[in-house]
């Protein structure tokens, strides 16, 4: 809900074919879970970014291509890591449940 | 300045909910975020219009700030408890910002908003009333504000700290990655510049780490403690972030925000750009 847009950016007027997307859905127990956060680490671990969830438990990256890992937090729950690969003019879609 | 005096905690701000001399201010990247649910009590500022002249890119000034905070019933002798998402950059950029116009008391929320909705904090949608004040603002303290010209000459002389992240740095990103990527200005960074990230000052629920942790950070990457300091990333809120953590939490002095930030310096005729991981000759 805070911050940064929730769910990441609508991708409205965005060349989809020069970025590289990372986007997914957070579930808990098979429902949206939101709140929650997620992070987008580089290969070396460090943060490059992060967005809150939306009410559909959406999220969305413009990555660069390469090795990627998206890491959920949220309230009441262990953070969970998933690696991902990004490629420019392709759309990386996750789905992690927590 | 101490963690003691610039930094409060989420349990702090519970127990004060009440007390109206205390006045907690929300600021978001996403605007919209305060109308979707905030800190019982909380005003809002939204960063681009009430911060921002509309005109030119530049800061209010001091007359439009009173206004501002005349009108938002803010008062000089009020304590101001800043909070926002994305682990408080903006709300940090706030802090500084209150600090450039001179506030006596002001204060950020440990791990603003994602801490406190982590932590399952009550969030409200009632929008408070304040009487309006009659608030005066200082001119600018330019001790705490680098322009273009300073940083250009910081190459090779001062500790230049560039904090977003790796990739940014490297030239491989132009923008934090919730964003898209297409920009018009050059990828890289200043040479000389470390890179020091500025999440590398936070956990992963966004309160900040300690004096002891910080300071070893910073020594490793490289800041020399007896040099001025001056702290960039690509529009100067994340920078904010790095320029509390150095100033107001480990008292560094003279350390200076840029808050042209990327955007400008990636766009000037002429100056020096590094691309790489490595900070490069001056």
């Amino acid at each position: 809900m805070c911050g940064a847009t929730a769910g990441g950016l609508s991708l409205d007027g965005i060349d989809v074919a020069k970025e590289a997307i990372i986007q997914g859905v957070v579930t808990k127990s098979g429902e949206p879970a939101s709140p929650a956060y997620v992070r987008l680490l580089d290969r070396t671990g460090e943060f490059t970014a992060e967005v809150p969830t939306s009410a559909t438990g959406q999220f969305r990256f413009f990555a660069g291509p390469g090795e990627w890992t998206v890491r959920v937090l949220a309230p009441q729950s262990d953070a969970v890591d998933r690696t991902v690969t990004a490629q420019t003019g392709v759309v990386a879609e996750l789905e992690v449940e927590i | 300045m101490s963690r003691e005096n610039s930094l409060v905690t989420a349990q702090w701000v519970e127990e004060h909910l009440d007390d109206p001399k205390i006045v907690l201010v929300e600021v978001d990247e996403d605007t919209s975020a305060y109308d979707k649910g905030h800190i019982k009590g909380a005003i809002k500022l939204d960063w681009t219009t009430d911060l921002q002249d509309q005109v030119r890119r530049d800061f209010v000034n001091k007359q439009q700030f009173e206004e501002l905070l005349s009108s938002r019933g803010v008062a000089n002798d009020d304590t101001v408890v800043l909070y926002g998402g994305n682990n408080n950059w903006f709300a940090a950029y706030a802090y500084w910002y209150f600090t450039l116009y001179g506030h006596s008391d002001v204060k950020l929320l440990d791990g603003g908003r994602k801490k406190w909705e982590l932590d399952s904090r009550e969030l409200v949608d009632e929008v408070p009333q304040r009487d309006a004040t009659s608030y005066t603002a200082q001119e600018q303290d330019a001790s705490i504000r680098a322009f273009r010209d300073e940083t250009v000459e910081a190459i090779g002389t001062k500790n230049l700290v560039d904090v977003r992240s790796p990739d940014e740095y490297a030239g491989r990103l132009l923008a934090p990655a919730h964003l898209p990527q297409e920009q018009a200005q050059r990828a890289g960074h200043i040479p000389t510049a470390a890179n020091v990230p500025w999440s590398k000052a936070a956990n992963d629920d966004g309160t900040f780490r300690s004096d002891e942790e910080l300071k070893e950070i910073y020594t490793e990457a490289g800041v020399d403690w007896d040099k001025d300091t001056i702290a960039y990333c690509r529009i100067g809120e994340r920078s904010s972030h790095t320029w509390f953590v150095l100033k107001e939490l480990l008292g560094q002095q003279n350390v200076k925000n840029y808050d042209g930030s990327w955007t400008e310096y990636g766009s000037l005729v002429g100056v020096p750009v590094t691309l790489g991981d490595e900070a490069g000759d001056a």
